[in-house]
């Protein structure tokens, strides 16, 4: 039985990333470096206006000040943010009209990440955004979604057309000043997403963005801008994979997120960035800041992420819930296997009356892992009647792995009710016991449980993502029983 | 996080203080204890006093507490009262061996170190210092923290006595041993004393810790307490905090458990102005047991926060902690419990608790309840609630012709009956219970629960 277990554990942590591709395209970079010169260069690069230069110079100068914050239950390997590329795109001719003139390399990869770039796939129902390395390469369905008013498009392009509502948003959830990765970001944000959704429009479609680092040496430091007017439904999807390399790469990404009265925003992630190997050499650094306001009353933000990737995952996306009634949500699902490390969870900020929050978050780790989930539910004096639930459960599949629990709790009114639960446990063997006797193997047996145990979390995911995520769950994890 | 070089002021004038006293100090001391004085200094001189920067110290703030002008004295001071009244007035009916710190200094009377004929000895930890060397060398200061807390390694510099109690093998001493800590001066006053429990091999004993202040000045006390449960050996460990609210307390109590032994402790704090209670396991022995039960009782501007730290070591032991508080007026409260589990202590179980009741608008509740796992058979839970009374069971009372008033104070007795039901003693439990009411009423001041009746 063992020795059977071993062969499969073998065989499925044989599997590679599959994503681990390289596209051969030519690519516009910069030297390696940073100082106010390279954000000068960027600047000037993608022709923007002078607020913003001096928006980025701000963020730098600040950023020169800050310490790498020392916190997180992680072992992050000194970086030398001088030997990083911040600068790499595509190289492209012209302005894109049309899908034909997308480098026919670019669109073999996303083809070959199975994303839909072609606008004829009307049948996906998804609007694309397809972002590598850092630069925005091809927006799908920008007409119709143009008709009902709503913007979509790269967020260089929304800086060029749209400066009012750039301008207005930026850095209003996350300042610049906010923490370390958030200001390198400012200083150095090459590209990402802008998305505008105007009163009482409810997006048609999912809006989704598909992120992948392709370039050697290059850190990926991309923007996204998500604004919902009143009474305005939309929902977003973000995936991202990266090519397998020895050297570990930056992911330095900001989300901000604003939802206006009666707005509903949900935000599906799905992130895959290259782990590493089995001998944790290589992988990404996800360094992300994601952050939303609930600014109106009754408005409502969702975040759902799947994390299976990244060699180092440093992420708390999070909810200010502003206005009164407002509601915010996180279900998460991070898996750590081999020598991964994440330190992931969220903040729940409760400011206006009768707010609400919900957090679901399930870690699993396997191999040599370390999953920690780390949250804060802050409930401030004039939050009457707020109301959290937070459950937290650990599952541990190997017996050199960790999962740890660091929830903090600071209520300051009476009137709140803050609950919170947290497990940790390993897979039962009466469990694996009782699929076996039903003629289920141990690997299948085990696969079975953990979605049963990631359904509350998934089942929060659009159609598309939640098959991606199963799979990726399996991918993930397949090999790891022992 | 960076080392910084410039002393603050406080520092200064504590490693002065040390310096211009260390003969006082060293003689009115033992050797044992002396020896540790200098590293821990230096540690001191590191660490200085936690600020809110250290994570472990986020939710209290301990250098204002510095700020004040304390009198520090190294060798008893006489005064004047009759010890025969405090040994009158203990908890009614309870029967114990009493010991009476005064001021951080063990206070005899009569003989220093008593021993019993069953062999258990306790008494002045200085006197067992020099008497029994052997039993102090090796566990003195071999479990308190002084690399990591300012705190721990400041007490380790100054500490001249304290309590000791030692039970030997197979020992099962039934009547409780009772420790009062009296604080009473002139002035303000700042007291650093060390606590030393040895519970060897089959033995069994119920310690319980009175605190309490006699008169109305400023004091600060700091507190370094080490417990040893050998295998087999029980232990149940009750502290009870009652200081009036110009008092500061830090207490930090350390408990190293070897195999199938099992340690009880319940830490109530009913009052006192800011109170600190840091309190680490180290579960060493496969099927040791913990448990560990707190109950605070804040109002007016009262801080309390309890920092515990649960150290799974080896397989097949077990920890189970419930702390519950109910915070009135403007009293703010932190809970930070930690369980680790070590790589390899497969089979463990842990749970851990944490509930508070908010009754005002102003009253502030922390939590941080946090597991870290390194291993993979395990059971570990937490959990966390801040909340409110549940109106729906006020209802149900009010419905039944309960007055408001009643109902609520029935609703707050037992939620904290809860914690109070697992002392072991019964007289004890019911006295407490009765504290408990009175206090929740109201109807207790600040002294009219000590037995001592003095102000």
């Amino acid at each position: 039985m063992a020795e059977e277990q071993n062969k499969i554990l073998e065989e499925v942590t044989g599997l590679e990333y599959k994503y681990g591709f390289v596209t051969n395209v030519e690519t516009d970079t910069i030297p390696k470096g940073l100082n106010e010169d390279v954000i000068r260069l960027i600047s000037a690069k993608k022709g923007e206006p002078d607020w913003l230069l001096e928006f980025r110079l701000k963020a730098f100068r600040h950023w020169q000040t800050m310490e790498m914050p020392q916190w997180a239950h992680l072992q992050i390997p000194e970086i030398n943010y001088q030997d990083i590329i911040y600068y790499a795109a595509p190289k492209q001719k012209a302005l894109l009209s049309s899908l034909d003139e997308v480098d026919p390399e670019i669109k073999a990869t996303f083809d070959k990440l199975g994303i839909p770039l072609d606008e004829q796939k009307v049948l996906a129902g998804v609007a694309v955004d397809a972002v590598m390395d850092s630069t925005s390469v091809k927006t799908t369905f920008r007409e119709t979604l143009a008709e009902q008013g709503i913007v979509f498009c790269s967020i260089s392009e929304a800086i060029r057309e749209h400066p009012d509502l750039v301008k207005k948003y930026l850095a209003s959830v996350v300042p610049v000043t906010d923490n370390y990765f958030a200001a390198l970001n400012s200083a150095v944000f090459s590209d990402g997403s802008f998305c505008y959704i105007p009163k009482g429009v409810r997006c048609p479609m999912e809006l989704s963005t598909y992120f992948r680092i392709n370039a050697a040496n290059t850190g990926q430091f991309e923007r996204t801008l998500i604004v919902a007017d009143d009474d305005s439904y939309v929902s977003y999807l973000e995936g991202c994979t990266a090519p397998m390399r020895d050297e570990n790469q930056l992911h330095a990404a900001v989300v901000e997120i604003v939802a206006l009265e009666n707005a509903e925003v949900k935000y599906s992630t799905v992130q895959n960035w290259y782990p590493g190997d089995k001998d944790g050499k290589g992988g990404i650094y996800n360094f992300v800041t994601k952050r939303g306001i609930c600014k109106g009353r009754n408005s409502k933000i969702s975040w759902t992420q799947v994390e299976t990737g990244s060699a180092i995952t440093w992420k708390y996306p999070s909810c200010i819930l502003l206005g009164d009634n407002s509601y915010g949500e996180f279900y998460s699902v991070a898996v750590t296997n081999h020598h991964q490390q994440a330190d992931t969870g969220t903040k729940m900020i409760h400011i206006g009356k009768n707010t609400k929050s919900r957090i679901v978050s399930k870690g699993i780790s396997a191999g040599v892992s370390n999953n920690s989930y780390r949250g804060l539910v802050k409930v401030l004096k004039g939050a009457d009647n707020a109301r959290n639930f937070s459950q937290c459960d650990s599952l541990l599949l190997g017996d050199k792995c960790g999962a740890h629990t660091f929830p903090y709790l600071e209520v300051d009114n009476p009137t709140a009710i803050v609950e919170h639960e947290a497990t940790t446990s390993k897979i039962g063997e009466d469990q694996i016991f009782y699929c076996n006797q039903r003629g289920l193997s141990t690997e299948d047996a085990v696969g079975l449980i953990i979605n049963g145990y990631a359904k509350e979390v998934l089942n929060k995911l659009p159609m598309e993502f939640a098959v991606e995520a199963q799979k990726l769950l399996q991918i993930s994890l397949e090999g790891s029983v022992g | 996080m960076s080392n910084k070089t410039i002393a603050t002021p406080i520092r200064e004038e504590l490693i002065n203080l040390y310096q211009n006293n260390l003969d006082l100090i060293t003689r009115g001391s033992a050797d044992i204890l002396n020896q540790h004085r200098q590293e821990a200094l230096k540690h001191f001189n590191l660490l200085d006093i936690p600020s809110q920067k250290n994570e472990n110290y986020k939710y209290s703030k301990i250098e204002p507490l510095f700020n004040y002008e304390y009198e520090k004295y190294f060798a008893p001071k006489r005064i004047a009262f009759n010890v025969d009244d405090i040994f009158r007035c203990g908890i009614p009916e309870l029967d114990t061996h009493l010991a009476l710190v005064l001021n951080g200094f063990y206070l005899p009377k009569g003989e220093k170190l008593i021993t019993l004929p069953n062999g258990l000895i306790f008494g002045s930890l200085a006197e067992a210092a020099v008497r029994f060397p052997n039993l102090v060398k090796d566990r003195y200061n071999s479990l308190a923290k002084n690399q990591t807390d300012g705190l721990v390694a400041m007490n380790t510099a100054f500490a001249q006595d304290g309590v000791f109690i030692y039970v030997p093998r197979n020992v099962v001493e039934s009547k409780p041993i009772q420790i009062i800590n009296l604080l009473m001066s002139d002035t303000n006053q700042m007291v650093q004393y060390r606590n030393l429990i040895v519970v060897e091999d089959g033995a069994q004993t119920n310690v319980l810790v009175c605190d309490h202040t006699l008169s109305p000045n400023r004091f600060l006390s700091n507190v370094v307490t080490e417990v040893f449960v050998g295998s087999n050996a029980q232990l149940e460990f009750v502290k009870m905090q009652n200081e009036h609210n110009d008092s500061a307390q830090l207490t930090h109590t350390y408990a190293h458990q070897q195999a199938d032994s099992r340690l009880v402790t319940n830490v109530l704090s009913l009052h006192g102005g800011f109170i600190r209670n840091n309190l680490a396991v180290t579960l060493a022995g496969e099927g040791a047991d913990a448990q560990l039960y707190g109950l605070y009782l804040t109002d007016r501007t009262q801080h309390t926060d309890n920092f515990t730290f649960i150290d799974h070591a080896v397989p097949n032991c077990t920890s189970n902690e419930l702390y519950k508080g109910i915070l009135d007026d403007q009293a703010t409260g932190a809970f930070n419990g930690k369980i680790m589990v070590r790589r390899d202590a497969q089979k463990t179980q842990a749970y851990q608790s944490n509930n508070n009741l908010l009754l005002t608008a102003d009253a502030r509740m922390n939590t941080k309840p946090q597991l870290e796992i390194y291993a993979d058979d395990v059971k570990c839970s937490h959990g966390a609630t801040v909340g409110q009374l549940d109106m729906e069971a006020l209802f149900y009372m009010r419905a039944r012709g309960i007055g408001e008033r009643e109902a609520k104070l029935l609703l707050m007795f037992g939620f904290a009956h809860d914690v109070i039901k697992r002392i072991s003693i019964d007289t004890l439990r019911e006295r407490i219970d009765d504290m408990v009411n009175k206090r929740l009423r109201g109807e207790l001041s600040r002294c009219h629960n000590c037995p001592m009746h003095c102000c």
